[in-house]
């Protein structure tokens, strides 16, 4: 211990408010010198913090790690209430009943058939930046309508719903940026709309995702109940809101920031799917970890001994910042050979939305850069208004030009 | 007695690490991909949980007899 802290002390997690998509460099040092910490969320029960890559993928994979028995425990959390997490907070075999009928319309190879329409709407609305700018708002007519587009495409439901459900979203990533009786509100708000679709599908059936999960529960009750449907569809679609959304823009403003990556990109376009890679290591998406798992029995975490009960989180963005497996790791390198992040994490809770998520980021990506290929901000990078009180980082708006 | 052969695709398998997590006495990871611990077993809904829950259909199960496939649902 180089540092001032006791052995033992937990400390205040996370450790520093985000700042743009900078990681606290207490990250880097822990990796180094205390790669399993002790920490205090503003709410809930001390926890172990786990930084590095090998770690974090054991926390996050191993069996004996377990989501299910956060339940009735006083979890750490940035919110004040704690949430049911549905499927988040189940373990095999429960979460793989679920988990299966909701991964066969996320595979790569269905995912890929949606190529076509997802760069046919990245295109329109480039027109429709192109009618009335420049300047536009990237998050306003790019980043935002783009994946809500295709979700509500793969799950049925109608877009022109979304000023609707677009508030309620935030709820599943709100930390502080909505009161907790807000949240309550707007996640029962969303339960109720899907819980209406749901409906509309028993009287009129549909080949899309809702419509699957009606059919699969109607026609056996036991492959999951009324309220896990709902709370499935509902989830599936504030994620799909609340992540490829915020990391479009994120994303964009790494490369803007990172000049000649981003003129390596625009001469050579074919290294976009590699480029996405790098980015989803490098942008650290979460403003801090949470999503504990929970130790099932003594078992030795690096040189940590973990008790049966303690609970554990595996920070994603450090693992990926890990010296250890990725070469100069705080430098964005988009021509980078082999990328084992774990950006979408690890293990049966893996996102379920990844394929999706790199589609739309590919075709994002891509499509703005051949269409806009001097796109560049429209205002000083220190006046971009970035989010806070949210779980995930990202900007509020962001003006460009080209 | 039925057989079920499991099948891992390496060059397709991403390391998403579902399957050991899904499936642990079934599939493990090394070197970051996936590869089946035993390549027979005996029915196993933990084995068509896994196959089903692959992100790029990596995993096979197939019946051993007739090569019948049994998982990812198509």
């Amino acid at each position: 211990m180089t540092d001032t802290q006791q052995v033992g002390a937990a400390r205040p997690y996370p450790f520093s408010a985000p700042d743009r998509l900078n990681l606290d460099p207490l990250y880097a040092r822990l990796r180094q010198e205390e790669p399993v910490v002790r920490v205090r969320l503003p709410f809930g029960e001390e926890a172990w913090l786990a930084t590095r890559y090998q770690d974090v993928k054991v926390v996050l994979g191993d069996p004996r790690f377990s989501r299910a028995a956060s339940v009735g425990r006083d979890e750490p959390r940035t919110t004040p209430q704690q949430i049911g997490n549905g499927i988040l907070a189940m373990d095999p075999p429960d979460h793989s009943r679920l988990r299966r009928l909701v991964a066969k319309a996320f595979t790569a190879r269905r995912v890929e058939q949606l190529r076509p329409a997802t760069t046919a709407i990245a295109n329109e609305l480039i027109d429709g930046m192109t009618e009335i700018g420049p300047p536009a708002d990237l998050v306003e007519h790019f980043a935002t309508p783009l994946p809500v587009r295709v979700i509500c495409r793969l799950l049925g439901v109608p877009h022109t719903d979304q000023h609707l459900f677009r508030i309620w979203s935030e709820a599943i990533v709100s930390t502080t940026s909505l009161r907790p009786e807000q949240i309550q509100e707007y996640m029962g708000n969303l339960h109720a709309y899907m819980a209406g679709l749901i409906a509309q599908r028993r009287e009129t059936p549909t080949d899309d995702l809702i419509g699957a999960l009606v059919q699969a529960r109607d026609e056996d009750n036991d492959r999951l109940t009324e309220q896990e449907m709902v709370e499935l569809a509902a989830g599936l679609l504030a994620a799909g809101h609340e992540t490829t959304v915020t990391q479009i823009p994120n994303f964009v403003y790494a490369l803007m920031t990172n000049p000649s990556q981003l003129a390596l990109l625009k001469a050579q376009p074919e290294l976009v799917p590699s480029a996405v890679e790098e980015l989803l290591r490098y942008v650290p998406l979460g403003a801090a970890s949470a999503f504990a798992r929970y130790a099932t029995e003594d078992l030795d975490l690096g040189e940590v001994r973990i008790h049966a009960g303690e609970p554990v989180i595996g920070s994603l963005s450090s693992a990926n910042r890990d010296e250890s497996v990725f070469e100069d790791p705080d430098r964005l390198d988009l021509a980078r050979g082999v990328n084992p992040h774990i950006g979408f994490g690890h293990g049966v809770h893996h996102c379920v939305g990844a394929q999706l998520a790199r589609l739309e980021l590919q075709v994002a990506l891509g499509t703005l850069l051949a269409r806009l290929p001097e796109l560049r901000l429209a205002v000083d990078e220190k006046e971009l208004p970035w989010k806070s009180g949210l779980l995930v980082r990202g900007l509020r708006a962001m003006p460009v030009t080209w | 007695m039925t057989t079920w052969r499991l099948e891992v695709d390496r060059h397709l398998c991403i390391g998403s690490g579902i399957c050991a997590g899904t499936a642990p006495t079934l599939f493990a990871l090394a070197d970051g991909v996936s590869s089946p611990l035993v390549p027979a077993i005996s029915p196993d809904q933990a084995a068509i949980d896994a196959a089903d829950s692959c992100p790029v259909e990596a995993i096979t199960v197939r019946d051993a007899a007739d090569d019948h496939l049994i998982a990812p649902e198509q």
